[in-house]
């Protein structure tokens, strides 16, 4: 048979040229022997303002424009990206991209989703704001969020600086079996990294507070986002070690959110197949306490994970994952459901380079009842922790040990600050071992937790 | 006072690009180049500068017995900077076409207009790289990828054969091919080609429902034919499925202070994290570390030496020179105890006042600068590594780590072992789970009581995060006996 060659025509960053763009690209890739291929384009601006001590300290600012390719030959495949967009570029990153993966090995449950399992059509899900600001006012946003750190009080003697963050883009992903779609979205973030220092011993203690949000109008005042970050800085001045002791642990919105953070990586697809989680075989078992039910839902309106389709063009939806204690589902993309003989559940996450890999899209932890301070009221010994550091967890084993800074509890009330501690424990014991759940569930980000108490854990010290 | 035209005739003069590395490669004139500094030549600014960078980054990797992931990706781009005072403005962009340079340059000067007079001081005067420390050649450098199939096979076979318990090998390999091209308004123009390459091995071993992980790698600015020599590949799965089978036999670790013993090599990640990055003249400038203020000063016991030096040849955190065009050298951090100098790029060195130590780097042309470790680690001592250990009665030793991370206000870092032993009376006996260690930056090394003669660099493996930017690094340590340090296991 004669190979026709289809060309690529270039084009520019106008609304709706990269669906065309698109549509050749994986025209070509037909041409060199690919039977499916999918593509993603994304590209977008950014902003980022940094102030430090009341004067600008760095600008930058950026067009970026970014094409993935993934390609399969019969069952291999293979990935591809690149940001040069001429014809003659992609059209060699088409062939070289069929040539690699005709050097892989035949892989049997590679391919793309099936066609009638993509994304029909999809809601506006509320990510996108065309509030273009000026340089004057993200100036004055970091500024004024700084400013207010060092307001907040006299110890506040130094800075990290305040930085105002702000982006837009879109991402379009086609494929071969004729999807197409795509999403506008945008961020404006505001952080301030105040130093607090200790005016008897000159001791420096830095903190940061901040705020994401999709919409301009959405963000807290930089007033009160530099005045928490004071407030955290002052507050741990005088930080201290404890004695070595097993005692009740309560950790709160950022850190408990990071150990859902790592329940999330325990129930994704890749780690699952791969036999290198702590959550192996356990769909329908109960992995934590029946204070826990956790969900992730990529259909949240403004949410900094949502996202319309996932990145292999499924629909995302609302999934619950652990129901009182009860693992009721993995996060799963295509390959990796197949792997565990399963279906895919829409939470492909997909860098434009690489192939899909899982991601959660919002994933939470359902507040309960009491506020963060009937936790803290209910230990009469214990550590309140508020920061966590160092990688000391074994996903395969979930042996948890992790460098902590935060208060120390004693008849309910925080006394002293305490830091140059680490906790110790394991995961899988420490979800069924959580006893409170708070009420105060606020997300800063795409995984978010209220306050939570575990029973009891190794804290090391002197 | 800001830059004159008379730097551009210098930076003609200086123009000593290797011959592979034109500015031609990325389709830019040197009047081009010239035209977007000549735009940047505004009132107040101090230094301005040209970032051209082109990457070809190719990954193959295996699990489950199946080489069946290959990827490539393709990134060029330019970064432009403008420094005024303590302000820096930066663009990039992915095209490099004149009027892109020019909306680049633009963007990056609006930085000098804003109001606040700034003092111009000189930049350091710049010598110029003579060398090559990794003359990899580029087709070594990226190697064919049926070549890298076979190797990831031989090493999948390897890993299983070690032991039966072994139930999976994941293992990939990467390389990166960039070509970089610097030009600055202080009259240089200079590019480099860096190749850089990985290979990562991951074990899974299971038993009676047990299952443990261990891992080993290596690597550097070398081409593909040394991982094949004397089978080094082959040695490195061993050692991923090594560490996997002595893990099954680990036993919790203690928790509280006692003494450490670092080996040598990777577990230099101690000096990386407790003093490295709070030796980094940004912080220091801004008075944000806990080491400001502390030149001159004992930071540590009189055995310890520590450098970070550039210029060791193949090294992953090595580099000809630095992402300003300046030659990397070793600079001395700790001299017998007392804290020496930091590591500085253009804009720290100037503001301090201090000597220019060619670690000013950037993760890639869409990031600015900052003074960035290369290779740290510390001088060999007099001591007898086994004499080391028979100095502890009951203790940790500790031969690798996964990660480590630090806060540089109050000095408080981590890092956490993955294979680790008791010592009990003089001996290593019983192997126990990963622990995070913790202590305080400026004071830890002060209970540094013997160090080995054995330094060893580790086999380049480390990639170091700061702001959100990573960058290769090295780091290696002899045989070292820490006095007290807590150690954050779960037995009591």
């Amino acid at each position: 048979m004669l190979q026709k060659q289809t060309s690529i025509r270039s084009a520019d960053a106008v609304n709706g040229t990269y669906n065309q763009l698109a549509a050749d690209v994986l025209a070509r890739a037909k041409d060199c022997g690919a039977t499916e291929a999918d593509i993603v384009v994304a590209d977008g601006e950014t902003f980022s303002l940094q102030v430090r001590v009341g004067a600008v300290d760095r600008l930058t600012k950026a067009r970026e424009k970014r094409l993935g390719l993934r390609v399969f030959v019969g069952k291999r495949s293979a990935t591809t990206s690149t940001s040069d967009f001429s014809r003659e570029s992609l059209e060699r990153l088409v062939s070289e991209t069929c040539t690699l993966a005709k050097a892989v090995v035949e892989d049997p449950v590679s391919g793309l989703p099936d066609a009638s399992q993509m994304a029909q059509d999809w809601p506006d899900l509320d990510l996108y704001d065309g509030t273009i600001l000026s340089t004057e006012t993200q100036i004055e946003w970091a500024k004024r969020g700084e400013a207010a750190a060092f307001a907040a009080d006299s110890r506040v003697t130094n800075s990290e600086g305040a930085e105002f963050d702000s982006s837009s883009g879109r991402v379009v992903l086609a494929n071969s079996h004729g999807f197409v779609g795509s999403y506008k979205s945008s961020s404006y973030s505001l952080s301030v990294s105040p130093i607090a220092t200790e005016p008897e011993t000159g001791a420096m203690q830095r903190d940061a507070w901040y705020e994401v949000q999709r919409k301009f109008s959405r963000l807290a005042s930089a007033e009160s986002i530099g005045q928490e970050a004071a407030r955290r800085a002052v507050r741990r001045l005088g930080a201290r070690k404890v004695a070595t002791k097993r005692v009740p642990v309560v950790f709160d919105q950022e850190t408990a959110g990071s150990l859902l953070a790592n329940l999330c990586s325990a129930v994704s697809g890749y780690g699952l197949y791969k036999r290198a989680s702590f959550l192996l075989d356990q769909l329908g078992q109960t992995i934590a306490s029946n204070l826990i039910t956790v969900y992730d839902d990529g259909r949240m309106a403004g949410g900094l994970g949502s996202r319309p389709f996932d990145g292999e063009g499924l629909a995302t939806s609302k999934n619950t994952i652990v129901e009182r204690g009860v693992l009721k589902s993995y996060l799963l993309d295509t390959y990796s459901g197949k792997k565990l003989g399963l279906s895919s559940t829409g939470n492909a996450s997909r860098s434009v380079g690489e192939s899909p890999s899982v991601g959660p899209t919002n994933f939470y932890l359902l507040p309960g009842v009491k506020s963060p301070q009937d936790i803290i009221g209910s230990v009469k010994e214990g550590l309140y922790v508020t920061d966590l550091i160092g990688f000391g967890i074994n996903m395969v084993t979930g042996d948890y040990s992790r460098g902590a800074c935060g208060f120390w509890i004693e008849n309910g009330e925080l006394t002293y600050p305490v830091e140059e501690i680490t906790i110790a424990g394991n995961l899988k014991e420490m979800f069924k071992h959580i006893e409170m759940v708070g009420s105060d569930l606020v997300f800063r980000g795409r995984i978010a937790s209220p306050t939570v108490k575990i029973t009891e854990m190794m804290v090391a010290g002197n | 006072m800001g830059y004159t035209s008379r730097s551009l005739e210098l930076w003609r003069k200086n123009a000593i690009m290797a011959d592979q590395v034109q500015l031609a490669t990325f389709g830019v004139t040197e009047l081009e180049a010239q035209h977007a500094l000549d735009r940047l030549s505004v009132r107040d600014v101090d230094y301005a500068d040209l970032y051209f960078e082109s990457r070809v980054s190719e990954s193959v990797s295996m699990e489950e017995g199946l080489v069946k992931r290959a990827s490539k990706s393709i990134s060029q781009g330019v970064g432009v900077r403008a420094i005024a005072g303590e302000k820096t403005g930066f663009a990039y962009s992915d095209e490099l076409t004149k009027k892109d340079l020019e909306i680049a340059a633009d963007t990056a000067r609006y930085i000098a207009n804003s109001p606040k007079g700034d003092r111009a001081v000189p930049v350091p005067a710049q010598r110029r790289p003579t060398r090559d420390l990794y003359p990899v050649e580029r087709a070594q450098a990226e190697a064919a990828t049926p070549d890298r199939v076979a190797l990831l096979n031989e090493i999948d076979a390897e890993a299983r054969r070690y032991d039966s318990r072994i139930k999976n090998v994941m293992a990939s390999f990467n390389t990166e091919y960039k070509v970089v091209a610097v030009a600055t308004s202080d009259g240089t123009l200079v590019g480099d080609v860096q190749p850089l390459s990985r290979l990562q091995i991951t074990c899974i071993a299971e038993e009676n429902g047990n299952r443990q992980v261990g891992s080993y790698g290596g690597g550097g600015r070398v081409g593909f034919e040394w991982y094949r020599e004397e089978n080094r590949h082959l040695g490195y799965a061993r050692e991923a499925a090594r560490e996997a089978i002595l893990n099954l036999s680990a036993v919790d670790a203690p928790a509280g202070v006692m003494p450490l013993v670092l080996a040598g090599g990777w577990p230099g990640i101690l000096l990386h994290e407790a003093i490295g990055h709070g030796l980094e003249a940004d912080f220091n400038r801004k008075k944000t570390s806990a080491f400001s203020n502390l030149i001159g000063k004992r930071v540590a016991s009189d055995v310890c030496t520590i450098v970070d030096d550039g210029t060791l040849p193949f090294r992953r955190g090595s580099l000809n020179m630095d992402d300003e065009g300046t030659p990397t050298g070793c600079t001395t951090l700790i001299e017998k105890g007392v804290l020496r100098g930091y590591i500085t790029d253009k804009l720290n060195a100037r503001l301090m006042g201090i000597a220019l130590t060619g670690n000013g780097r950037r993760e890639s042309y869409q990031s600015v600068v900052l003074p960035r470790m290369t290779n740290t680690f510390m001088l060999a001592g007099e001591s007898d590594p086994q004499d080391i250990v028979r100095s502890v009665k009951k203790g940790l030793y500790a031969v690798s780590f996964g990660g480590g991370q630090v806060d540089i206000t109050n000095g408080k870092f981590v890092f956490s072992a993955s294979e680790a032993y008791l010592i009990e009376d003089g001996k290593i006996t019983t192997p126990v789970k990963g622990a995070t260690l913790i202590g305080n930056g400026p004071e830890i090394l002060t209970k540094v009581s013997m160090v080995g003669h054995d330094l060893k660099l580790d086999n380049g493996i480390g990639t170091c995060g700061k702001d959100g930017q990573s960058v290769p690094v090295g780091v290696g340590l002899p045989t070292l006996k820490i006095d007290e340090i807590t150690v954050g296991g779960t037995q009591g």
